[in-house]
């Protein structure tokens, strides 16, 4: 009887392991084709080339550059507090505004269901940021608290499109029928997107947890409640194919990039443009601060069109 | 017997649902292990011997950023391409035949190219590499005749290709560009040398040997002649130290490389460990050698670095990248130091010619 019982159980368990396998492949299958759906024709955004801002003026640039203001959210549990000294010492300077926005509290109460729904905290901060900064930014960009982001390369990005229509950008990946931009990268939206994601979470059914077995992830229903209002994702890149928004830090990239070619000469791994990479430690966040806006190669200039200066009274940039 | 089926049934879910879960905690741990596990190592010696490598990671492959090109073609290299023209600097790097694949290779596929000549020291002849052997053995203790040697053998193939002489290991990181800039200021006939100063031992200071040293043509004259003429020897193992006397002894000035700010140039760690404050201990020995006073923080290091030392092959690709592509688009850099007078006017005289 013992080893019938054992038998099932060892049964049991082999179907429980290839069941793990079977969903884990299928729930990773990430195919790229360019599916055209709906109001935007493009899947993948690139930086603007030089030829089409040939003839404008200088003053004209200095202004284009004033025109793009964005507003970053860092979102993130308490745990995370160590972080928010350094990102409001670090790169959020460059923001035209930042603003933590940390959920769940310290002193939990047994029933404290609210600090694990982070879908309903996703909402309730989109909410509160468009009620009180919808007027005074176009573009709005949420990013986790071990995210760092250049938002000079965002700006550059963002300067010849039009805020006015619903983009809705980052690292995108790909979940079935379902396109959608990852947290780990970053999530941009201009102000027309978070006009229309208002609205729904206003009066509308459709942005409610929209988890069946598990917990779909909050960025994963960000999109399904966005494509109620027609606002797709859209993988950002630079002119060479490469993503800007990266979901890991550049030593990860670089081994990533070394292993999948052993004993050979690769790529470089990143984009000279690249605007966010992610898994960094505060200390990480000083090392990139320098890294990005100090050290360089003297002798080195670039003809760039836009003019960005170094914020008010900082030592680190 | 419906009891029986019951429980084997149940037996089973509970299988399935254990090989569900062990699975996955399995593949979580796995993945778990990728990432930056870079542990906390302080280097407890000054004069940066190396300890033998614990078989760290070993990174297979290289990655050339200037694949890209195309990435560049709004870059302005003029001031660059001049500075290479008027301030010729030969690198040697001390490496071994052990470290040639582990090491000095990503050396060579990163800011060795930048360098008017590079040469790899070693122990032994390499054909391939390329590699001079310096007929010496391997060892902590043979790195002052390693440089004895190389200094040597540099003077004897290379004195006229060069104005200034620089001397890394195959763990540091260099910007040259940054360095010909620091040089354009002195002339190659003034017996001076440039690193990362140290104050004990030697009245005037010497300089790091991780954190690499430059000589000028005239300092690396006096270097050969006081061995021929026997006022230096090879008197300890302790090589920066050791030469620092040396130069002391033959008259040549220990240089001060920091930026017009006063801000380091030459860093015997990694960024990190001079930017993150408390990362060093107090106790630590660098708080005590260094000539200057040393800061801790932003205030550490010069926009315009030029070396970082105990740089592992990846550090070495992202400081690649951080400096020669990774950049602010339309950044006005808070520090924007001048040429000296000399090369400015030499520029403006070439681009008059040019019209």
């Amino acid at each position: 009887m013992v080893s019938a019982s054992g038998a099932s159980f060892l049964k049991g368990m082999l179907l429980g392991s290839i069941s793990w396998v079977l969903i884990t492949m299928f729930g990773q299958v990430h195919i790229r084709h360019g599916a055209q759906t709906g109001d935007h024709e493009h899947h993948h955004l690139r930086p603007p080339n030089r030829k089409d801002f040939l003839n404008i003026s200088e003053v004209t640039f200095i202004e284009l550059s004033k025109s793009i203001r964005v507003f970053c959210i860092i979102f993130g549990e308490t745990e995370d507090e160590s972080y928010w000294d350094v990102l409001k010492e670090t790169w959020t300077k460059h923001c035209d505004k930042a603003e933590l926005y940390v959920y769940g509290t310290k002193n939990d109460n047994l029933f404290n269901i609210e600090r694990n729904d982070k879908w309903l905290q996703m909402r309730r901060t989109y909410k509160y940021v468009f009620e009180k900064y919808g007027n005074s930014y176009n573009w709005f960009f949420l990013a986790l608290p071990t995210t760092f982001a250049v938002i000079e390369n965002l700006k550059y990005l963002l300067f010849t499109r039009d805020a006015s229509q619903p983009f809705y950008l980052g690292h995108t990946v790909i979940s079935g029928d379902l396109e959608f931009v990852t947290m780990e990268g970053g999530i941009v939206l201009s102000i027309e997107s978070m006009k229309r994601l208002n609205r729904l979470l206003n009066n509308s059914e459709n942005c409610a947890d929209q988890s069946v077995i598990w917990k779909l992830s909050e960025d994963k229903q960000l999109a399904i409640c966005l494509k109620y209002a027609g606002v797709l994702a859209e993988n950002a890149e630079d002119n060479e194919g490469r993503d800007v928004f990266n979901t890991k830090s550049i030593v990860h990239l670089i081994q990533e990039h070394m292993s999948n070619n052993p004993g050979q000469v690769v790529e470089g791994c990143c984009s000279d443009m690249a605007i966010t990479f992610n898994g960094l430690t505060p200390q990480k966040m000083e090392v990139m601060m320098y890294g990005v806006y100090r050290l360089r190669a003297f002798g080195h200039h670039y003809n760039d069109t836009l003019v960005f200066l170094p914020p008010n009274g900082s030592k680190n940039d | 017997m419906a009891s029986k089926s019951w429980l084997n049934f149940l037996t089973f879910l509970c299988g399935s649902a254990i090989g569900f879960f062990l699975c996955s905690q399995l593949f979580s741990i796995l993945l778990g292990e990728q990432g930056d596990t870079q542990p906390k190592i302080l280097h407890n010696d000054p004069h940066a011997r190396h300890s033998d490598d614990n078989g760290q990671n070993l990174l297979e492959g290289q990655m050339n950023f200037n694949a890209d090109a195309s990435q560049h073609k709004d870059e302005n290299t003029d001031i660059a391409e001049n500075l290479y023209q008027r301030v010729r600097i030969l690198c040697w790097v001390m490496t071994g035949p052990q470290n040639l694949e582990k090491k000095a290779k990503h050396v060579k596929a990163t800011w060795a190219q930048r360098c008017n000549k590079v040469l790899f020291m070693s122990s032994e002849e390499n054909k391939d590499f390329p590699a001079v052997g310096l007929k010496t053995k391997e060892g902590r203790d043979q790195l002052y005749w390693k440089t004895i040697r190389a200094f040597h053998y540099v003077y004897d193939h290379y004195l006229e290709d060069a104005d200034w002489f620089l001397k890394a290991d195959d763990d540091t990181y260099v910007i040259v560009d940054n360095l010909r800039w620091l040089l354009s200021k002195y002339k190659p006939e003034e017996p001076i040398y440039f690193g990362r100063r140290f104050k004990p031992y030697v009245k005037q200071g010497y300089m790091s040997g991780g954190a690499g040293y430059v000589l000028s043509k005239e300092a690396l004259k006096r270097f050969v002649d006081a061995f021929k003429t026997e006022k230096c020897t090879h008197s300890s193992s302790i090589e920066d130290l050791a030469l620092g006397r040396c130069m002391e002894i033959m008259n040549v000035e220990a240089g001060d490389s920091r930026d017009t700010t006063g801000k380091e140039t030459f860093h015997p760690f990694v960024p990190e460990h001079h930017l993150v404050k408390g990362y060093l201990p107090r106790t630590f020995w660098y708080w005590n050698y260094n000539y200057y006073p040393p800061v801790e923080g932003p205030g550490c290091c010069s926009d315009l670095a030029v070396s970082f030392h105990y740089v592992d092959p990846t550090t070495m690709y992202e400081l690649e990248y951080l400096v020669y592509h990774l950049r602010p688009y339309g950044y006005l850099y808070r520090y924007q130091p001048a040429l000296p007078e000399n090369i400015l006017r030499e520029i403006n005289q070439a681009n008059k010619n040019e019209d």
